[in-house]
């Protein structure tokens, strides 16, 4: 029984968003696509990434973009042409610009104030150690 | 007492008001900023989704006043309480409203018009939802604002009550005149 439990688990494979029917036929645009789906968030179900969202709108921007990449645009160009409607949220990578500094700072900061409080910490410690 | 032992206090007050703050100002932290305040209205035409006016670009600028822009769907709950508000809205102030319809069927969105009243000046039927994302449009309700030279001027994401047209969309119309 347990057997057969791992067997099956080992057998399924992880269920994506994407239908076939989105899919495109060229191999390499499709993988391009579904680079660029990863790095485009899903405005109804926020926390997810289009390639994994089953929200209309999240299947409607994986087929926009399957299309802007047949017509001939960059990964790039397609990304632009989407964050150009939905704003820099609908990037999974907000970009760095003056507005989002403190964002890509802070892990930075607190990592140098937490070697502050180590220093003054190690300085109190008793002279000739414990 | 040593000082010291109000530092968890400390942190615990100001981790406190971080989360009050917003709590208390009411806002839906879901609604998202719109990217295209301030860009033009984006280039469409749209079949109608009730009578034989199409809906066109060309035709909400036509007359160089300002709009709005409602998209809307009759599977959408929240849609029906502001067609009466739209409405009324337009008969005080005149403003031309134009309606997308948002992913329906013309046969559903014609009858769900008669039923819940039907304030747009005209319709266009966008059963794939492309217009929609050209507006930048991530649910239904979204209503627009348009100056008379075709930029958008704000956008209001949820269904429009009245205190909405009064405290937020008349005064931005005031401004526009």
């Amino acid at each position: 029984m347990k057997f057969l439990a791992i067997l099956f688990l080992l057998l399924s494979t992880p269920a994506f968003a994407v239908l076939p029917d989105e899919m495109l036929p060229d191999p390499v645009m499709e993988s391009r696509a579904r680079d660029i789906s990863k790095q485009l968030r899903c405005l109804v179900c926020q926390g997810e990434d289009i390639d994994e969202s089953n929200a209309g709108l999240a299947s409607d921007i994986r087929k926009l973009v399957r299309e802007r990449l047949v017509k001939g645009d960059s990964n790039a160009a397609v990304l632009s042409f989407v964050q150009e409607r939905y704003g820099d949220y609908v990037l999974m990578n907000p970009p760095v610009k003056p507005a989002t500094w403190l964002l890509w700072g802070a892990p930075l900061l607190v990592l140098f104030a937490g070697f502050g409080i180590a220093a003054l910490y190690i300085r109190r410690l008793p002279k000739g150690g414990a | 007492m040593n000082a010291r032992a109000f530092i968890p206090l400390a942190i615990f007050a100001v981790i406190a008001v971080l989360f009050a703050v917003p709590l208390l100002q009411g806002k839906d932290p879901a609604i998202l900023p719109s990217a295209m305040i301030g860009k033009p209205v984006p280039l469409f035409e749209l079949a109608p989704a009730v009578g034989d006016q199409k809906l066109t670009t060309a035709l909400m600028l036509d007359e160089g006043k300002p709009f709005l822009v409602n998209f809307f769907a009759s599977w959408c709950v929240t849609c029906k309480d502001e067609q009466r508000v739209l409405a009324d809205f337009s008969d005080k102030t005149g403003i031309a409203v134009y309606g997308v319809n948002y992913k329906d069927t013309k046969d559903a969105a014609g009858k769900w018009l008669a039923r819940h009243g039907n304030p747009f000046r005209a319709t266009g039927f966008d059963g794939t939802g492309r217009v929609a994302i050209d507006f930048g449009v991530y649910g239904v309700p979204e209503t627009f604002l348009v100056d008379g030279a075709g930029i958008i001027r704000y956008k209001h994401v949820g269904a429009l009550r009245r205190e909405d047209m009064d405290t937020i969309f008349a005064p931005l119309l005031e401004k526009l005149k």
